[in-house]
């Protein structure tokens, strides 16, 4: 079933004893073709697992290169109806990669609950993140979710302390993904061996894979994340790729190869921690 | 039958005013919130907290507002008596004060170093960078780069009160964006800030906390009219942006089932046509931590809102006015921008006072109303706030409309030839 898509690639991973590369995109950013084509070629430029983010016209939680790709997406008549096509059109080619669907409450609502997970779920998502529900509001959507057999990945903070992390788990499947700093995304990342120290603290509380994410952005920061972590999440770097081509089809070539180039470092992470 | 059931119970326990409010907010925010309504269900029962705001209130803010008999503006309408609430007599202007007071009282006691705020208007960052000079706090206020064209007066006097005012360019650049803005600066700086909210919107418990320090206005009116008329005023009518001033009157009133209740959104230019009314034109969604009406697209897209008034240019609503508006007990009303102007203009002449364009919604709505109602019917409205601050925009209108005017004249000389 879809919805073990998600477990079935960190069990192969662990196999491998290496981290998973997890790459966020905006759904129809630059525009639906070059959003389309840029996921199409993740799998293969070496992606694990892929974060698609539904574009919402106020992305609170977002820093300028996320906040921009959304707001280029809906200007360029994207939707929630249009994201689940391409994820539907994705499944043509791909039965094997997850996919993640990233956004805010919001669409989702105005969408219908039920309708959306019906459809999410016949598109082949796997999983989702809503920013903006916290298991105070698992109702709302999360259990539903659940049961629709798509996963609800929680994002745990440095906000998230030894008396709440319980609570966030409860109902947290897939994955854990930790948000390794207070802030938006593409805000800089924390040292490294102070979120090694902040993921030895989560994993008293879960079993779940760990992923890893906010500022990071190059490559010997992925090396370095992906030691310890079960993945590492970049996505306002690949984002900004497309902002700062010269053309939709140059910003695509340039998002897939720094996943190549995140791809080749996160394959090396452990043995090259092996060998030193 | 009688019923001991009250309305001013709200909200339940996970912040909802029935199927409205809540705490839509990020993981990282989440523990904050937690934390404020705890030290906030401390301190309202904290004889400390409360005398040092009943001192700040008398002697700082220059409460209590007068209630008002607008003798002239009730003999021009030939029909209710209506009294004006006067909170544009207080310190910086406004009602905003109410809360901002409370808030910094707040941080104060959470061992707070740094204010964040969002504006509109500019009352709301104007009142807050006055508490946090008050209580040597930094201050930081975002403010749409639209609102900071339109209200200069505000920013400079946040600017001589030593905030610091960051402009927003994202979206329309109005209210919603420094929103936006400022809950982007509390995600990042959750240590040492506090962000004080300027209306009854936000997560659970800011919704009900603005609202409780925005009640004296209707305590207070409560108190003076059965003082001046032995009995409750039979309609209260205010201004709704997020909707502060409005509960702030309308909440001590809630259970007096003989008290009608009105609050008046912006129509800018009309329902049909760009507007600020989320409960006329809105459908519900979920923006900036709670479920309300909200003005959005099909997809959930919340869509920017228009109106020639700042402090009301805000795609939402107060989750509680959304559930008022649900249940019938409170109803709303919608008025333009040319309508607002006429009643801001009504007001300056005959009453002699400058109203906010924000606080002139309310007056038009009852220059509408007033006539047709008979003259033993007392009307309340909240004068929320003073409108030296609004200067350019109306005089802007007026050069426009002269110049339309002169223009029609040109068509109707030619059309004549
Ligand atoms: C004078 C005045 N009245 C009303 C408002 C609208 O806010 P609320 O609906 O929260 O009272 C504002 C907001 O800036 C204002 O400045």
């Amino acid at each position: 079933m879809s919805a073990s898509r998600i477990d079935r690639c960190f069990e192969a991973l662990r196999q491998q004893d290496r981290a998973a590369l997890v790459t966020f995109v905006t759904a129809g950013y630059p525009d639906y073709q070059h959003s389309a084509e840029i996921l199409k070629g993740l799998p293969e430029a070496g992606a694990d697992i892929i974060e698609l983010g539904m574009p919402f016209t106020d992305p609170m939680a977002d820093g300028a290169p996320i906040q921009l790709a959304s707001q280029r997406a809906l200007a360029g008549g994207h939707n929630t109806i249009k994201t689940l096509q391409m994820v539907r059109e994705f499944r043509e080619h791909n039965q094997h990669t997850p996919i993640v669907l990233m956004g805010y409450y919001n669409p989702i609502y105005c969408y219908g609950v039920e309708r959306f997970l019906d459809d999410a779920a016949a598109s082949g998502v796997d999983g989702m993140i809503v920013v903006d529900l916290p298991p105070e509001h698992d109702n709302e959507l999360c259990v539903p979710a659940r049961e629709a057999g798509i996963h609800f990945i929680r994002l745990a903070t440095p906000t998230t302390d030894a008396a709440r992390l319980p609570g966030v788990l409860v109902n947290t499947s897939g994955f854990l993904y930790y948000v390794s700093s207070t802030g938006v995304t593409g805000s800089a990342a924390p040292t490294a061996e102070k979120v090694e120290k902040e993921l030895a603290r989560i994993r008293e509380h879960t079993n779940l894979p760990v992923a890893v994410g906010f500022g990071i952005r190059t490559a010997p920061q992925a090396e370095r994340i992906a030691r310890f972590a079960d993945a590492v999440v970049v996505g306002s770097a690949l984002v900004e790729c497309i902002a700062n081509a010269d053309t939709e089809a140059q910003g695509r070539d340039d998002v897939l190869s720094l996943t190549r180039e995140l791809s080749a470092a996160v394959r090396e992470a452990r043995t090259t921690l092996n060998v030193s | 039958m009688s019923t001991a059931t009250t309305l001013r119970q709200g909200p339940d326990v996970n912040g909802f005013f029935g199927h409205f409010g809540g705490r839509f907010v990020a993981e990282t925010l989440m523990p904050l919130v937690l934390e404020l309504q705890k030290e906030y269900a401390r301190a309202r029962n904290s004889k400390d907290f409360i005398d040092e705001m009943d001192a700040l209130r008398r002697d700082f803010v220059g409460r209590k507002s007068p209630l008002y008999l607008a003798e002239r503006l009730t003999e021009q309408l030939g029909g209710a008596k209506v009294y004006l609430k006067r909170e544009d007599l207080l310190h910086t202007g406004a009602h905003k004060i109410n809360n901002c007071l409370g808030q910094i009282l707040l941080a104060k006691r959470m061992g707070k170093t740094r204010i964040i705020a969002e504006t509109g208007a500019g009352m709301h960052g104007v009142a807050t960078a006055t508490v946090a000079a008050r209580f040597g706090m930094e201050c930081v206020v975002y403010m749409g780069s639209v609102d900071i064209h339109r209200q200069q007066p505000n920013v400079q006097r946040m600017r001589l009160l030593g905030a610091k005012v960051i402009p927003v360019t994202s979206g329309a650049g109005t209210l919603k964006d420094a929103m936006n803005e400022a809950l982007r600066d509390w995600v990042t700086n959750v240590a040492d800030t506090f962000y004080i909210i300027g209306t009854v919107a936000g997560p659970h418990p800011y919704p009900a906390m603005v609202r409780d320090f925005q009640s004296i206005i209707g305590e207070e009116t409560r108190e003076q009219i059965l003082e001046r008329e032995g009995r409750l005023p039979d309609t209260l009518v205010a201004c709704v942006g997020g909707g502060s001033n409005a509960m702030g009157l309308f909440h001590p009133f809630l259970d007096d089932n003989s008290v009608a209740m009105v609050g008046v959104e912006a129509a800018g230019e009309g329902l049909d046509k760009r507007h600020a009314a989320s409960l006329k034109g809105g459908t519900p969604g979920v923006l900036h931590g709670n479920r309300t009406f909200l003005l959005q697209s099909a997809d959930g897209q919340i869509q920017d809102a228009h109106s020639i008034s700042a402090g009301l240019d805000y795609p939402g609503i107060g989750p509680e006015h959304a559930w008022l508006n649900d249940i019938g007990r409170v109803s709303y009303a919608a008025i333009t921008d040319d309508e607002a102007l006429e009643a801001f203009h009504t007001l300056c002449r005959i009453e002699g006072i400058i109203p906010a364009l924000e606080t002139a919604h309310a007056i038009a709505y009852v220059m509408k109303v007033a006539p047709t109602l008979p003259q033993d019917h007392l009307i309340v409205i909240n004068l929320s706030g003073r409108g030296d601050k609004d200067m350019s925009t109306v005089l802007a209108a007026m050069d426009a409309s002269a110049e339309n005017a002169e223009k029609d004249a040109g068509k109707d000389v030619k059309g004549e030839a």
